[in-house]
């Protein structure tokens, strides 16, 4: 990266040109920027964070976050969301993880390669309604598997559409938008694996199992574990395809937090929202410094190549 | 090295298999869309994408949608992209603070932006204006880490000082060095970034259901509870324009940066 800062050279409109104007002047030019992120980002979620730790009158006051913490509804659906996170994580990082590398395996940068990508990145963003639709109109009433299963095997769940609205259900659901989102993150990491160490490897005797034991795997672990967090975040602030799908407020957190917000429309108490919004924050911070530790390791790695 | 049958065994079931996973969804909904209304009835029937035209609400949704995708660009272009540019230049002290809070969307999931900033959409609707096109505003700080990556990248790439020094010396005012010469250096990174504009706007659903205005997302949802398969064929023929979308952007440039979802 250019170190070296352009400082202007020459003062050739005069005196209103001296460095020390120049320099303050400078700071104008970011005003805007803090001015608006401060309104519509900062502000949010510094209300956020201490609203959580506030009653209603807005003086320092637990009481609502020991409440959250003692009611079983609240932790079920927190230990929900954290659940579902997980297994989609898991599975959307293997499934994911296993097809990057049957895309680069053929031709990188044929015509397969580059439509994958490109259906990929529109379904890494296909949560919501939309995915709501797709699985209805697949295993819901009258879907083309339901329709199939109906027919053939009357007492499979397949069948029928509740299993859909179980965790594993949605697991399943999210697993959709997870797989696409990690073979964007993970395909750039395996394309930068050298053919060269897989020759060297060859070389010198060692079988393919033995490569991706000692060479392949090991490259590719910090990357892997890496991409999971950032599926884990990914499943775990989803809102809008539980919220269509699942309709039951106090399945996940988001929904909580949803339904908190809405039925308190009007009046002013969003104490509920903001304290359960606040566990959701803490558990994304940790989960995201993890992932900056990892990619720290990994580009200073890349970068020492 | 010419890849083994094993290999090639191992891809293609891998490819079936995630493939498989990956378009049933997408096959049911074409087959669903295109199932007739009753029961008794047989065959198919393109009834549910004939009447996407008259549905109440929804060409209004995607008009403002797009409406809002438009503004959203037009922050990115004025604010963020300047801004950015302008610590790179001449500001570099501030740099990670900039970067710091371009990367606060990923740490605070949009659910929980909603509780922060619903007061001051009330606030919003209630003195200035109830248009869903004022969601502009919160969508273009969604976009911020995706946006701040793409520019930041591009910006490491090309030398931006020895531009803006050439320029300098050749004359050019601030405004010319910044619209003539850096701007357009940046040009793949600000296309990429007005893409993922669109794709957010469109997609976009827990925000504004929560707050009541009635995007493209929450219209179809609202349809879905009346008629399944038009809202199915909705939902189809939006991913398909996406992803026409997406195909019609040249491809040799965009696809780095789209790649670049990466975040820290």
């Amino acid at each position: 990266m250019a170190s070296t800062q352009y400082q202007g050279t020459g003062t050739t409109t005069g005196g209103a040109g001296s460095r020390y104007w120049r320099k303050r002047s400078a700071y104008l030019g970011v005003v805007p920027f803090f001015i608006f992120t401060g309104i519509f980002l900062i502000y949010p979620t510094y209300s956020v964070i201490t609203g959580a730790f506030r009653n209603e009158a807005g003086e320092f006051d637990t009481a609502k976050i020991d409440e959250l913490l003692a009611s079983p509804i609240v932790r079920k659906a927190f230990y929900n969301s954290l659940e579902i996170s997980f297994k989609t994580a898991v599975l959307g990082a293997i499934l994911g993880g296993l097809f990057a590398w049957a895309l680069v395996s053929g031709k990188p940068g044929g015509r397969f390669y580059k439509i994958t990508v490109a259906i990929s990145s529109v379904l890494a963003q296909f949560g919501g309604v939309m995915l709501t639709f797709a699985f209805l109109a697949t295993f819901g009433f009258n879907g083309v598997v339901s329709s199939i299963f109906v027919k053939l095997a009357p007492d499979s769940f397949l069948a029928q559409s509740s299993w859909l609205y179980t965790i594993n259900g949605l697991a399943v659901v999210y697993t959709f938008f997870q797989i696409p989102l990690m073979v964007l993150v993970f395909l750039p990491t395996i394309e930068n694996m050298k053919p060269q160490w897989r020759e060297a490897s060859d070389s010198l005797g060692g079988s393919p199992l033995e490569y991706w034991r000692s060479v392949g795997i090991p490259v590719l672990t910090p990357s892997f574990f890496g991409a999971m967090l950032l599926l884990f975040v990914n499943s775990f602030s989803a809102y809008a395809t539980a919220a269509t799908l699942v309709n039951l407020s106090d399945f996940l957190t988001p929904l909580q937090i949803g339904n908190a917000l809405s039925s308190e429309v009007g009046n002013a108490n969003p104490q509920t929202a903001k304290a359960l919004s606040l566990a959701m924050v803490i558990v994304v911070i940790i989960v995201m410094a993890l992932y900056a530790q990892i990619r720290r390791r990994v580009s200073r790695w890349e970068s020492a190549r | 090295m010419k890849p083994t049958w094993k290999v090639k065994l191992w891809r293609y079931t891998i490819i079936g298999i995630v493939g498989f996973y990956l378009l049933l969804p997408l096959y049911s909904m074409m087959d669903f869309s295109t199932k007739p209304f009753a029961f008794f009835q047989k065959g198919r029937t393109l009834d549910a994408w004939k009447v996407i035209p008259s549905q109440p609400d929804l060409a209004i949704a995607v008009f403002r949608s797009l409406i809002t995708a438009v503004i959203v660009m037009f922050l990115i272009l004025v604010l963020i992209v300047p801004t950015v540019v302008w610590v790179h230049l001449k500001l570099p002290k501030l740099k990670r603070l900039v970067e710091l809070i371009c990367l606060i969307p990923l740490a605070i999931p949009a659910i929980v932006i909603v509780v922060g900033i619903a007061p001051l959409y009330r606030w919003i609707s209630i003195n200035i204006t109830e248009s869903p096109i004022s969601l502009s505003l919160v969508y273009s700080m969604l976009i911020l880490p995706y946006t701040y990556r793409a520019l930041s990248a591009a910006l490491d790439a090309a030398d931006i000082h020895t531009l803006a020094e050439a320029a300098r010396t050749l004359g050019a005012s601030t405004t010319r060095m910044m619209a003539g010469v850096i701007m357009p250096t940046l040009r793949t990174g600000i296309l990429n970034g007005s893409f993922i504009a669109i794709a957010l706007v469109l997609g976009e659903f827990t925000i504004s259901n929560l707050l009541n205005y009635k995007t493209f997302q929450v219209v179809i949802a609202q349809i879905g509870r009346t008629s399944g398969n038009v809202a199915v064929a909705v939902s189809l023929a939006s991913i398909l324009f996406v992803l026409i979308l997406l195909l019609a952007i040249p491809q040799k440039k965009r696809q780095k940066e789209v790649l670049d979802v990466d975040v820290a």
